[in-house]
């Protein structure tokens, strides 16, 4: 995620302190994984630098997060541009999993087990995520969701796999 | 080898059609109130473990106990009461009488129990609220969408308070977001009447609302949490 152009599109609503940023950020992205102030001191102090945002007041008592933050016209387009820009999608092309049955059928340990264990673990998750999702609000569900149908196609995959284990095998054995 | 406390056990099931095995040592058991997904491939012989389990299909070998009798030894007059009492049944598509009003469907159970029809419509109209379908009442099963339709038929499986509710693909019919909704409804429904669930899928999102998994491949079951 791109903790840059999130706190920068926070600001368009108006100005901001830093920990109000912080506040705004957890509330909406962070559910997992909350910002440090660390991470906003020093993420606004980059996008000051850049120019994308400008100090709009401080507070009395001083401090790195007493300042109050304001997006910059330059800092507007960033954001606009930014929304513009498609995401690289995920190749998957480097999955340790594919790796893992590989040198299980290559050492002549169970395959079929590996995939069966991973098949377990992944429904593990799949039910916390279920469970959160069916007591959570939208932003959870959606969340969740994406969460879901990226473990859903992981599954897909171990399924598909599991029934070419022994083509496999003959292909990838000297 | 028999788990503490099960309601359902199956042990070492073989059933072969005409030359075509359809289950090769399968085991099975679940706890009261237990959710317990049936995961896998399309002719792995999920439907047929469903069917043995409730007493639908004989097993050619292997035992199938429920609450302490031996299912396989029951005739074959016992076998449906005890279907009528004790079990729910939803199915992909294709369960409700289409002449019926939903209402009708639902309460059809309870009159086939020798339930008085006033007392037994009003239960059923009960449940269908309970499952977001009370509109449906008075409509006939071919005039309400896919999702009603399988809402109404979980109110129908869980109208007679069975302790084992069987789901053969409940969503396999319906587009993701309905199905899942259906998946929420059954396992509350299921969970506050303290049924068990058989629920048999290959979606893993399906799954998903279970508390357990079991594998199903080539008649075979699988347990992930003892296969290693
Ligand atoms: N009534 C039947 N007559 C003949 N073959 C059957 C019958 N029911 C199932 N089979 C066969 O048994 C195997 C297992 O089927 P089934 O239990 O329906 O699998 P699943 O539900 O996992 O798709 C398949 O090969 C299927 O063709
Ligand atoms: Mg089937």
């Amino acid at each position: 995620m791109s903790i840059g152009h999130t706190l920068l599109a926070l600001l368009e609503s108006g100005p901001r302190h830093g920990y109000d940023l912080k506040r705004a950020f957890d509330e909406k992205f962070g559910h997992d994984r909350p910002l440090h102030y660390g991470q906003v001191y020093s993420t606004m102090s980059r996008l000051l630098k850049n120019g994308l945002v400008e100090v709009d007041g401080i507070e009395a008592g001083g401090g790195p997060d007493r300042k109050r933050y304001a997006i910059t016209e330059a800092g507007i387009t960033d954001v606009a541009t930014w929304l513009t820009q498609p995401e690289k999608p995920e190749p998957y092309l480097q999955s340790t999993l594919y790796t893992k049955v590989v040198i299980a059928l290559l050492t002549g340990r169970s395959a079929a087990a590996l995939l069966d264990t991973q098949r377990a673990e992944h429904l593990r998750l799949m039910r916390v995520l279920t469970d959160r999702k069916r007591r959570g609000d939208l932003a959870d569900q959606l969340i969740c969701d994406h969460a879901l149908f990226h473990l859903e196609a992981d599954l897909r995959w171990l399924e598909l796999t599991s029934t070419r284990l022994d083509r496999l095998a003959a292909e990838v054995r000297p | 080898m028999i788990p503490e406390g099960s309601l359902l056990i199956a042990e070492d099931l073989h059933k072969t059609y005409a030359h075509t095995p359809a289950l090769a040592g399968a085991c099975f058991s679940i706890h009261p109130g237990e959710v317990v997904a049936v995961l896998g491939p399309s002719g792995s012989g999920k439907s047929t473990l469903l069917h043995c389990l409730a007493g639908i299909v004989q097993p050619d070998a292997g035992r199938v106990r429920y609450a302490g009798r031996d299912l396989t030894a029951l005739s074959d007059a016992e076998r449906s009461a005890l279907r009528r009492t004790d079990f729910g049944f939803v199915f992909q598509f294709g369960q409700l009488v289409p002449e019926l009003s939903c209402t009708e469907n639902v309460a059809l159970p309870l009159r086939l129990a020798g339930i008085r029809r006033k007392a037994a419509e009003q239960v059923a109209m009960e449940w269908l609220e309970r499952l977001e379908v009370a509109d449906s009442g008075s409509k006939r099963p071919g005039e309400i969408s896919g999702g009603q339709g399988q809402r109404v038929a979980v109110a129908r499986a869980l109208v007679t308070s069975p302790r084992v509710v069987f789901a053969d693909e409940p969503t396999g019919a319906l587009d993701s977001y309905s199905g899942e909704r259906v998946m929420e409804l059954l396992t509350e429904a299921a969970r506050s009447s303290n049924a068990a669930v058989v629920l048999v899928t290959h979606e893993t999102r399906v799954a998903a609302y279970s508390d357990r998994e079991i594998v199903v491949r080539d008649g075979r079951t699988r347990d992930p949490d003892h296969s290693l």
